[in-house]
């Protein structure tokens, strides 16, 4: 299956495909994701979700990103899944159900930008310890490090320097 | 090879020191010499890997940069058994207490020696998540800089912290 | 203290005359952090009946560096040596997955020689990782000569990575647009050296331990995974191909000219501990067949890094009486030759490449499994969003399958063979 009929395949159901340097990437909404991921397993044989990952555009309206990266055995392709999430409502259903390899990506997920995977089996922060404050990987948060002191200079932490 | 000895580098004291020294009446005895000596004979490190300077301090410890020449290629996994821990590999914020444990696990006399910059000072890290040196955690002894430091540098700080309890004992 | 004892000992009494049968309760042991045998920092909390492991939770974090959020605040190029400290046994995965993101963004391709270098190197890099995973299983199985065999090997390794790239470690060798600089002198007879000493100390760790009767028993049977679960955990790598499923990134998705070498898939049935070892002893043999096709094609010279100035990096390294830094003609153009060229070096070295808007994910086939950068730009010259897929990170998911049911000293054997590497698992 080439590209071009991937996408097309794709495109009849979920109309917003994009195909950019050879990747497919569709964009789905909150409600269908789950239906989504069960018709794109049983029709193109995407059953192995390789990571699961999110990206913050603060400023735009959605804010967060969801991306889900799926492969297939079967036929060897890849597509790409996002699903926009606004910024107060930062809330998705889990994929663990079908997806198992999806539990470490999504409590991940969720312990860098705070989106709340619901039906998730166990979500708590995974890297990070427990109780941190804050959802580190957000771009309004800071990338934190300490205000080194030296012989009277003040060397700000690397996001305030200049280059 | 010849070795090129610096005056007052057998001691660790310059001839000026030495002479205040018998002023004061402070000269280290024999006894506390030839404890000072065993102690830096045999020093056991726990084994404190963390990252990358990990694979470099085993690398130290395998064949071909031998650390059982100084009776140290027997790293205890124990802390009450071992009396120096050489941090090897950047301390995260979660790790940070239990380095802590670790640390005050081992009985006295301990020696830290840190080993890369992550540990000294951060590293390229200066972030959130990494304790920007340990010794804002535990008091360091030596700090051997490098990222990661080659063995002959981590071999380097060892010997240096070898003459440190050779010549000054170990400060309590 | 002896009141608890005492009412124990009372306790243990009335319950044996009481019922006739000893009380059974389980333990939750703590595994970790800092312990000699689970392959860095990873805790486990082992719920166990005796010596027998009921549930295993693995929780890591404890080598969390923010490596993601804090190539947000660098240049293109610095990234390079952020995201080589991420997985730290296999450097030059890490970089060759990056800078095939930023250069499938760009819409560049490194020249032909500089693909051969990265694959030459890549493929060293995965038969010291290798001998890693050797050295440490063994020494936490017990089989502690195994351990000084692995790094002596690896000694040989470093020395040409020190002498390539100058470091023996996180080398940031793999620029985007091709690789730092060329081959030095006589480089390419070390390999070959190399070569011909590799095939028998490979000899030797197979004569040491394959037919072992104390290997073979740790091992075989140990921590099973079958091909099923290990495909719904997401599990990639040796651990996967052990357990059947031929599925080898280099393979299906080739990249920077891994269809045009020969090698095989190595995969085996069992899907145990000791399919795991033959596995990765057998992909160092693979290893070792990629690298001389690699050096037979070095023999033509090339240039290392792409012509265009808006993308590479403008140094010219040579190997001077104090280590690698700027060849004596390249400091002569830019410091009295030509003012252009200076305030070029300056913006490349400062400001950096600006990478078009988008986002890829590019796979590459590491020691440990299938790992994948994800990398979104929002066209500016720092890195918008880098995610690092890291093959350990999934692979640990299947460790609670692989160990329950088996006994405590079968943990570290199942964790040996799935060979995580912290600093890949938490970035």
């Amino acid at each position: 299956m080439t590209l071009a009929e991937l996408a097309d395949r794709v495109r009849t159901r979920y109309p917003d495909v994009a195909v950019a340097r050879d990747e497919v990437t569709v964009v789905v909404g909150r409600e269908e994701l789950l239906e989504a991921l069960g018709a794109l397993r049983l029709e193109l044989g995407l059953d192995s979700m390789v990571s699961v990952t999110a990206t913050d555009w603060p400023g735009r309206d959605p804010r967060f990103w969801v991306a889900y990266e799926l492969y297939s055995n079967e036929h060897r392709h890849r597509l790409r899944v996002k699903v926009g999430l606004s910024e107060d409502d930062a809330r998705i259903p889990s994929v663990t159900a079908a997806f198992p390899t999806a539990d470490w990506h999504e409590r991940e997920t969720y312990d860098f930008y705070g989106i709340v995977f619901e039906g998730h089996p166990d979500l708590r922060r995974i890297l990070l310890p427990e109780d941190w404050e804050g959802w580190p990987l957000r771009k309004t948060e800071e990338l934190g490090g300490v205000n080194t002191r030296f012989h009277g200079a003040f060397i700000p932490p690397v996001d305030r320097r200049s280059t | 090879m010849p070795v090129e000895r610096l005056e007052g580098f057998q001691t660790g004291r310059t001839t000026q020191e030495d002479e205040q020294e018998l002023k004061r009446g402070l000269l280290l005895t024999t006894v506390e010499r030839a404890v000072n000596w065993a102690r830096k004979q045999s020093m056991w490190p726990v084994t404190f890997g963390l990252a990358c300077c990990a694979i470099e301090m085993m690398a130290t410890g395998a064949g071909d940069y031998d650390l059982s020449r100084w009776g140290m290629e027997l790293f205890r996994a124990s802390p009450r058994q071992a009396d120096l821990m050489i941090v090897a590999g950047r301390v995260s914020q979660k790790m940070a207490p239990v380095l802590r444990t670790v640390y005050d696990q081992m009985p006295e006399p301990k020696w830290v020696i840190s080993m890369g910059v992550c540990v000294s000072a951060g590293g390229m890290f200066t972030n959130y998540a990494i304790v920007q040196g340990v010794d804002t955690i535990v008091p360091v002894d030596i700090y051997v800089p490098g990222c990661p430091p080659k063995p002959e540098m981590l071999m380097y700080g060892i010997l240096r912290l070898h003459e440190k309890v050779r010549t000054q004992g170990h400060i309590t | 203290m002896s009141v608890d004892r005492q009412s124990a000992a009372a306790e243990v009494t009335q319950d044996s005359g009481a019922a006739g049968e000893l009380r059974r309760e389980t333990m939750i042991i703590n595994m970790g952090p800092q312990h000699p045998s689970t392959h860095g920092v990873l805790r486990l909390l082992l719920e166990l009946d005796g010596e027998t492991v009921l549930s295993c939770t693995p929780i890591i974090g404890y080598l969390h560096t923010g490596i993601e959020k804090n190539i947000e605040y660098r240049t293109w190029q610095q990234g390079v040596t952020f995201v080589t400290r991420a997985d730290y046994l296999s450097s030059f995965f890490n970089e060759l997955g990056y800078c095939l993101a930023a250069e499938k963004l760009l819409g560049v391709q490194a020249p032909p020689r500089a693909q051969v270098l990265r694959v030459l190197f890549c493929e060293m890099n995965r038969i010291a990782s290798h001998l890693v995973w050797l050295a440490t299983s063994g020494l936490e199985l017990g089989a502690v000569s195994v351990m000084l065999y692995g790094f002596r090997e690896r000694e040989t390794i470093l020395d040409i990575f020190e002498a390539a790239t100058g470091l023996r470690m996180n080398h940031a060798y793999i620029r985007i647009g091709g690789v730092l600089m060329d081959l030095h002198e006589g480089g390419v007879d070390r390999i070959e050296d190399f070569l011909g000493v590799m095939p028998g100390r490979i000899a030797e760790y197979e004569s040491l331990l394959s037919g072992n009767p104390i290997w073979i028993a740790r091992n075989r049977g140990v921590g099973p995974l079958p091909a099923a679960d290990a495909l719904r955990l997401g599990v990639t790598g040796p651990t996967l191909r052990a357990s059947g499923v031929a599925r080898d990134v280099r393979r299906d998705e080739p990249y920077s000219g891994y269809d045009t070498y020969e090698f095989d898939v190595i995969t085996r049935e069992e899907g145990d501990c000791y399919a795991r070892f033959e596995v990765r002893i057998e992909e160092m043999k693979q290893s070792l067949a990629i690298v001389e096709q690699c050096v037979d094609r070095l023999r033509k010279p090339g240039p290392v890094m792409i012509e265009d100035p808006k993308v590479r990096w403008p140094a010219q390294l040579e190997v001077g009486p104090d280590g690698i830094g700027n060849s004596q003609a390249y400091v002569t153009h830019i410091m009295e030759e030509s003012m252009e060229a200076l305030i070029h070096h300056f913006k490349m070295v400062t400001e950096g490449v600006s990478v078009p808007s988008g986002e890829v994910y590019v796979p590459v086939e590491s020691p440990r499994g299938e790992l994948g950068m994800y990398v979104v730009s929002d066209g500016t010259n720092r890195p918008y969003r880098v995610k690092i897929r890291d093959p350990s990170f999934v692979n640990l998911q299947a460790v609670p399958q692989m160990v329950r049911g088996g006994l405590v000293a079968d943990t570290i054997a199942a964790i040996a063979s799935v060979d995580p590497v912290m600093g890949g698992v938490d970035r």
